[in-house]
């Protein structure tokens, strides 16, 4: 019974940590077609944003939950602005583009930092089931993922900037004829997405250690839910991530944790032979 | 230009530069830059490889790296077995190439669009990562070769004259035979480019639709060119773990294929030559960032990559091609009136 409950604790961990990792790509894939090969280095940013928070003092749950976000944020806009902008359109250009960006930055933080492990200790403790020990940062990361899916769909579905986006991504000229400059909101778009990656950076800081080459560990995963997802942003995002993260922890719960993201990686591969379009574009079609 | 680097001109240039230097350079420059310079070739046989598949096959790979070090290990294991190593060498040809079969059977039958390739290829990389650096350890060998995890695979025997083991090859052959197969491996394929089949393999990459509208079936086309870059990838990862009798994960590594994807997009995509001038200049690049302590080599290359995406997207080659004919032209008023290829690559481009 409690091993039950522990494992239904880490499946259920696998699959809100997937969906935290993935969701910035999620938007500025789904949204705006850009593969956004920095997105591992955008989550590095935000763990070093969260550490150097820390560092001057700044509480742990604002340095998460507001510095990380808000100084990826606007690195991202920047990049947006300078690089990202200029090739629109061109997705294979845009890949390589952000790949070069990807090492850049890597290559500017080892420069600035040094290539050392900083660690941030795991905050509240943990309680027990039974003979088993849990982290009560566990059940947070679980929290996040949830509020985080319920509240993007929130902004997109009620509210107007949410309006604006879809309608812009859905046919820019008809925006732009409106009154609604397209290249602003892929601007604040391309933002989100990286406020989003800085947030998951952050939130995982304890869990992983802060690396300036920690982001290479999460691109791979991040992207084979979000093109595992398929067309539907958020029922993509919560669909795939589901059936990666339950793979994952169960095949990591069968042998090893490196094992169990080979059968996530390995899964993947075949589903994606199957249903090329992603589970959306299978399943819940039409769905947000 | 255009019309000369299509021209069989060019191939034999590249080829009689190929061969002088076969022949003149060992005499020229001592053993230890031979080895250095060993090297440089060893990569270019792995840049061309990338250059063929996504300059003329259309097919973008972020893995190329796992084929080099699928390559590299098998070349490893089997010989570590086998003691001979004539068995390995075709085992490190034959074993990436089938790799690529099956990957490519998934990618091109599953009929996946190019960014959905990119990631798969990058995704089966890192899932080759992660399991050779998690074997450390006794219990993970095959036969006698313990894989050793992250700390690589040491010591690997040398190539030796098929069927006789005692006699392993020197630096100076290694030189040779790096060389030698870089130039077999240029001219195969320029021939195999400007045979019939070529012909389709570049009409697949121009507009698939309409070749296929022809009857050619462009997934089977795909899938020859995408497992023929993986054996000439995983040749060079034989001999890359014949240079340095040593291998460890990191060929399959992020950086690795980064750096393959930069070669070729510095040299020039849609040509054989310039991979192999951006393999040589990037590497020449990277080796003095070595040397120096301000700028670390992630920066610098993460920034070419940038800038050359951004404002030379055709690479050097072609550029300098097409500079080269527009003095040309302007000295010579008669010149050629149409210049089609040069457009078609700069619609291409836009694309």
């Amino acid at each position: 019974m409690d091993l039950a409950a522990i494992v239904v604790i880490q499946v259920l961990y696998g699959i809100a940590s997937l969906v935290i990792v993935s969701a910035g790509l999620a938007v500025i894939f789904g949204m705006m077609k850009v593969i956004n090969l920095a997105h591992g280095e955008f989550m590095m940013l935000g763990a070093y944003a969260t550490l150097g928070a820390l560092k001057i003092g700044i509480n742990l749950w604002v340095a998460i939950f507001v510095a990380a976000p808000l100084v990826v944020g606007g690195i991202g806009v920047l990049l947006e602005r300078l690089v990202i902008r200029r090739l629109y359109g061109r997705m294979i250009d845009t890949m390589l583009a952000t790949w070069g960006l990807s090492l850049l930055l890597v290559g500017v933080v080892t420069s600035a930092f040094g290539n050392t492990t900083a660690g941030i200790s795991t905050p509240l403790g943990s309680f027990t089931v039974g003979a088993y020990s849990v982290s009560v940062y566990t059940l947070l990361i679980i929290g996040v993922a949830v509020v985080l899916g319920v509240a993007l769909r929130a902004v997109l579905l009620k509210t107007q900037l949410g309006l604006i986006a879809r309608g812009t991504m859905q046919n820019p000229a008809m925006a732009d004829a409106l009154g609604i400059s397209p290249s602003r909101v892929y601007m604040v778009t391309f933002g989100v997405g990286a406020a989003l990656s800085g947030l998951a950076g952050g939130l995982l800081a304890p869990l992983t250690g802060v690396v300036p080459t920690m982001g290479g560990a999460f691109i791979a995963k991040a992207f084979i839910t979000v093109i595992g997802g398929g067309p539907a942003i958020l029922a993509g995002l919560v669909g795939a991530s589901t059936f990666f993260g339950a793979i994952n922890q169960i095949a990591a719960f069968l042998s090893t944790p490196v094992f169990g993201e080979v059968a996530l990686l390995f899964a993947a591969i075949v589903m994606l032979r199957l249903l090329p379009q992603g589970i959306t574009g299978r399943f819940f079609k039409g769905s947000l | 230009m255009a019309r000369f680097a299509a021209s069989w001109k060019s191939a034999a240039l590249c080829i009689a530069i190929g061969v002088l230097l076969l022949i003149f350079l060992p005499n020229v420059i001592d053993d230890f830059t031979l080895i250095q310079v060993t090297i440089y070739l060893v990569m270019s046989v792995l840049a061309v490889s990338l250059g063929f598949i996504w300059g003329f096959g259309g097919i973008l790979c972020f893995g190329q790296a796992a084929f080099f070090g699928l390559g590299a290990y098998t070349y490893a294991i089997s010989v570590v077995n086998m003691g001979d190593s004539t068995v390995p060498f075709m085992l490190s040809i034959v074993v990436p190439a089938l790799f690529a079969a099956l990957l490519g059977y998934v990618i091109f039958y599953g009929r996946l669009s190019d960014v959905y390739m990119g990631v798969i290829t990058l995704t089966v990389t890192l899932i080759l990562f992660n399991l050779i650096n998690s074997t450390a350890g006794p219990e993970w060998k095959i036969g006698n070769a313990p894989l050793g995890g992250f700390n690589g695979i040491p010591a690997i025997p040398p190539l030796n004259w098929p069927g006789n083991a005692d006699e392993s090859i020197t630096p100076r052959g290694m030189f040779n035979l790096s060389l030698g197969l870089l130039i077999v491996v240029y001219a195969g394929l320029r021939a195999l480019i400007s045979s019939r089949i070529g012909h389709v393999i570049v009409a697949i990459k121009e507009n698939e639709q309409r070749a296929q509208l022809l009857g050619y079936d462009p997934r089977a086309y795909k899938l020859f060119v995408f497992t023929l870059g993986g054996a000439i990838a995983g040749l060079a990862g034989c001999l890359f773990a014949n240079w340095g009798s040593f291998t460890s994960p990191t060929i399959f590594g992020l950086a690795q294929s980064a750096q393959i994807i930069i070669w070729v997009i510095v040299g020039g995509l849609g040509t054989l030559m310039g991979p192999v001038v951006g393999c040589v200049l990037i590497q020449w690049l990277t080796t003095q960032i070595g040397t120096q302590q301000t700028f670390n080599s992630n920066l610098v290359l993460g920034a070419i990559l940038v800038l050359f995406v951004l404002l030379v997207p055709k690479g050097l080659v072609p550029s300098i091609g097409m500079l080269l004919e527009r003095l040309g032209r302007r000295s010579a008023p008669a010149g050629r009136s149409s210049d089609a290829k040069p457009v078609a690559l700069a619609k291409e481009q836009q694309a």
